[in-house]
């Protein structure tokens, strides 16, 4: 007979239950072999069965050695729920469920006197989503009518640069009676509205980050959608630095400056200019964190791009230099757009916060005019690696904030003149172009995601606590590990193709929304043809309430 | 749907023929107002061409705030023509109890200032009486500047024209440019502000469309310009746009189309002058209308224009004899005032071109 000792880890403790079904399991071994994290094992048991072989029951008992497959209860190994272990096995013998009763939070706090980390995303939302309450409601009818999405033409871009007040462009009357431009503007380029978000070749397995790469130089290339990737924080490999699809990457520099020593070192040898550079303040997923790549993940390659070793790489959380805003503006911004001479876009991106309007009205109020863009992360983002506090319990929704920056400029009669990128559980629900497209009109002039991508490329987490082990470098996915074994499970061509058929299907579904409205141009800042059906979010978002 | 009509002369006219240029299109709008703003003066108004003249309907009160406030800025009154009403029962107008057109000198402390500052200074006053006589709605101001009366009212336009005795022609009352509109707002409330033509410092536009854009004009405009106020109706936006692309920024009218309706940035990029086209779209996006539009408008100096957008779903037709053009919704309107022309020579102006008449009535189409 067994004691009881309530103080080990038990199996019921953890946040999912492995079910196992010995009869309809073969033995085959596919689910041990498929588990990353080591939740599962092979055990042989002890069985008792008690059997009458004559006429008349004369039960006798014989024992027999049973091989199953069973949980393990051990901390570093608990199951993720990501149901590998389904998707390989041939006869449905075994699943993985969701534990109502787990103690998990408690019991690992009180076991490691650590904090627990994941990657992924929030996963304590329990609401509506705000977006999800609205509609695009201002449907043109006989004044207006729609046009047809099939056969108009729609000029669905975006601006990524300083655009200037036309008071303030260099434009001349020339002897012709046509303005002529006679000084320098920022650089501004017209991009697709929706930027594959910041994920580093760090936190991405090498195959991931090529397979985004891959889908974006095509959809360039081949579609003639002008869609632009965003590096993350840890640089490039320099064979992409050099080569012409740099122009297609906006390379971002965040406050642990990995990567940049290549970069720099490879700037002489660039034949295009990159798409821009990004200055990563801050995350929504996890804001006032740097970032975090745990050790698990920096594979040798890595070290080599970013000139580290093998260790937990922790950004600080804020840029080390920089102590104002205006000090930023002066020294990071002026810095970036020289280093470039002046060509390419530099813009910020911050995590929404209570202060974000303090922090835009400083950047869209400054002279200098160096700042193309403002790039708002909401609290519904994801990311590589984070504690659980924070994912849990800091944060900001992006939707309101992003309505509150641009309702600042309108006051300020600057709409427009620094770019509003916004993200933050976008796509969430899967369709992106609803969401990108509703931002829009609330003033966004472009959207960036990151997670919906790796949802395109296989990844099994969800905002149910489901997997979330981006952190562990142990991605069943073959998505966030840098494990050449598990990397192999992802086929590059096989996720670019998908990314390639989303945004081709996006396209076409904002089509779809610009049409019924009767606009041509992105309707950017046309709350107007919004209604709401929740009458707080109405009059937060200042549009119209309808029941 | 809207109907607008504009004639433009090279002899002085009576506005007994902006009744019959609209009159013959009645079936296409819903009679239920008409306005008028007539340029470049005739007859008794001839003599005062430099010259600012109120237009304003208004109560005996507000008569009295207005009279005040232009007392108070020592402008001096030297003409006024009060228009004989008739009014029988059963007639459909809303009318006021006073129309008023009053020409005035100048006060002396800036007739030494620059024609700039005396324009600003007319601007300044008017706004000052419009937002008096808000106060307890006892008054409309439509315009004050030189050469230029306005009349607006609601109603049915046939019996507005027999109120005001306008569909008699004379000689006394005439100009070289009318333009003209015969329907109310229907898309907001019912104000006199709303009916088209708008005016703005000799900047007069009058639209056939829908602004689709018009929040993201409107939000961007109202910190642009003390002037650009109102918004009573969509189409405001026209005139505003107008005034800040070509007085406050000086740029060419040729620009005002690349503003309203920008090329789609595919034809944008293969064009020499593309990094001008793409600074000044960035800029000016929301100035972009993005809706069916015809917009028919007048500059200061009284060159005649009309656009309409890429969508072309409003009409509009250009036609022309030696001493005259007519710019109308339906062609039936320029057959009314024009029987005799080359139907032949009539121009339908396409989505990408802008047609303009000088004051030599010589009409050219440029392509965006």
């Amino acid at each position: 007979m067994e004691t009881v000792k309530i103080n080990d880890l038990a199996c019921n403790d953890l946040p999912w239950k492995v079910i196992y079904d010995t009869k309809r399991c073969t033995l085959c071994g596919s689910c041990v072999a498929a588990c990353t994290f080591g939740a599962i094992k092979p055990k042989v048991e002890r069985r008792r069965k008690s059997f009458s072989d004559t006429e008349t029951p004369e039960p006798k008992i014989s024992f027999s050695a049973t091989p199953v497959i069973t949980q393990v209860n051990i901390l570093k190994q608990f199951c993720r729920g990501c149901g590998v272990c389904e998707r390989v096995c041939p006869n449905n013998a075994i699943r993985s469920e969701r534990n109502p009763d787990s103690r998990f939070t408690v019991v690992s706090q009180a076991l490691t006197g650590a904090s627990p980390k994941r990657g992924g995303r929030n996963n304590l939302e329990v609401q509506a989503r705000t977006l999800d309450t609205i509609r695009v409601g201002r449907i043109s009818q006989m004044t207006d009518p729609s046009l047809d999405a099939q056969r108009h033409t729609f000029d669905c871009l975006a601006p990524f640069g300083r655009i200037l007040p036309a008071g303030k462009l260099p434009l001349a009357t020339g002897s012709d009676g046509k303005l002529v431009k006679n000084g320098q503007t920022p650089p501004v380029r017209w991009i697709y509205p929706v930027i594959i978000g910041d994920m580093s070749i760090g936190a991405l397995s090498w195959r991931m980050w090529e397979a985004v790469a891959m889908a974006v130089s095509y959809l360039n290339e081949e579609c003639g959608l002008p869609v632009r990737m965003c590096s993350g924080e840890g640089g490039m490999p320099v064979r992409l630095l050099k080569s012409k699809y740099l122009k297609y990457v906006i390379m971002q520099i965040a406050s642990g400056h990995f990567g940049w020593n290549r970069i720099i070192k490879a700037m002489p040898h660039m034949v295009e200019d990159p798409a821009g550079v990004l200055i990563k303040i801050g995350q929504g997923a996890k804001p006032g964190d740097g970032g975090l790549l745990m050790a698990a993940k920096v594979a040798s390659h890595i070290q080599a791009i970013r000139g580290v070793p093998k260790a937990d790489l922790l950004s600080p959380p804020n840029h080390q230099g920089l102590y104002s805003i205006e000090e930023s503006v002066q020294k990071m911004f002026l810095s970036f757009n020289a280093a470039f001479k002046f060509r390419v876009p530099v813009a910020i991106k911050v995590a929404a916060s209570a202060t974000s309007v303090s922090v835009f009205n400083n950047l869209v109020r400054d002279p200098y005019n160096i700042v193309g863009g403002f790039f708002l992360d909401g609290i519904d983002g994801g990311t590589g690696a984070a504690h659980d506090i924070s994912l849990d319990h800091t944060g900001h929704p992006v939707v309101s904030k992003l309505r509150d920056c641009y309702l600042a400029a309108c006051a300020q009669g600057r709409q427009g003149q620094i770019p509003l990128w916004a993200a933050g559980g976008l796509g969430k629900t899967g369709n992106l172009a609803a969401d990108a497209f509703k931002m829009f009109c609330l003033g966004a002039n472009g959207v960036f995601t990151g997670k919906l991508i790796l949802q395109l490329a296989g990844c099994l987490g969800n905002e149910h606590s489901r997997c979330n082990a981006c952190n562990t470098g142990l991605c069943p996915a073959g998505i966030t590990t840098q494990e050449p074994l598990l990397v192999r499970r992802l086929n590059p061509d096989r996720v670019a193709e998908n990314i390639v058929n989303y945004f081709l299907a996006m396209d076409q579904e904002l089509r779809k929304l610009m049409a019924p409205i009767g606009n041509s141009s992105l309707p950017v800042g046309r709350s107007d043809c919004l209604v709401s059906t929740d009458k707080a979010v109405a009059d937060r978002l200042q549009v119209q309430y309808v029941c | 749907m809207c109907r607008i009509g504009a004639i433009k002369s090279l002899n002085y006219f009576h506005p007994s023929k902006a009744l019959h240029l609209m009159n013959s299109q009645q079936k296409g709008h819903d009679n239920s107002g008409f306005a008028m703003i007539m340029q470049d003066l005739g007859g008794m108004f001839a003599d005062y061409k430099d010259k600012p003249t109120i237009s304003l309907a208004c109560t005996d009160e507000g008569l009295m705030i207005a009279e005040e406030i232009l007392n108070d800025r020592g402008f001096r009154q030297v003409f006024q023509w009060t228009p004989q009403t008739t009014w029988k029962p059963g007639m459909d107008i809303k009318k006021m109890p006073n129309y008023v057109f009053r020409t005035f000198d100048y006060p002396e402390y800036c007739k030494a200032l620059p024609q700039k500052d005396r324009e600003e200074l007319l601007t300044d006053t008017r706004l000052q009486i419009r937002a008096a006589l808000e106060k307890n709605e006892t008054g409309f101001v439509y315009s004050f500047w030189p050469d230029v009366i306005t009349l607006k009212e609601i109603g049915d336009p046939r019996d507005i024209g027999t109120f005001f005795g306008l569909w008699e022609p004379d000689d006394s009352f005439t100009a070289k440019n009318i333009t003209a509109q015969c329907r109310q707002n229907t898309n907001y409330a019912i104000v006199r502000y709303a009916a088209h033509p708008f005016f703005l410092q000799g900047y007069v536009t009058l639209t056939n469309g829908e602004n689709t854009f018009y929040q993201k004009n409107k939000e961007f405009q109202s910190t642009l310009h003390p002037g650009y106020i109102g918004f009573e109706s969509d189409s405001q936006c026209f005139l505003y746009t107008m005034h800040y692309m070509h007085r406050q920024l000086g740029w060419p009218l040729q620009y005002y189309k690349h503003i309203i309706t920008p090329l789609p940035f595919e034809e944008v990029v293969k064009r020499d002058d593309r990094e001008e086209l793409l600074a000044i779209r960035q800029s000016l996006a929301n100035l972009e209308i993005n809706g069916p539009n015809t917009i028919i408008g007048t500059l200061p100096d009284f060159t005649m224009w009309v656009v309409c957008d890429a969508k072309k779903l409003r009409p509009i037709v250009v036609g022309q004899t030696e001493d005259t053009v007519v710019f109308s919704s339906e062609v039936c309107g320029i057959n009314e005032i024009l029987p005799d022309r080359d139907w032949e020579t009539d121009i339908y102006p396409n989505e990408r071109e802008i047609v303009v008449v000088d004051n030599n009535l010589e009409v050219q189409r440029w392509k965006q």
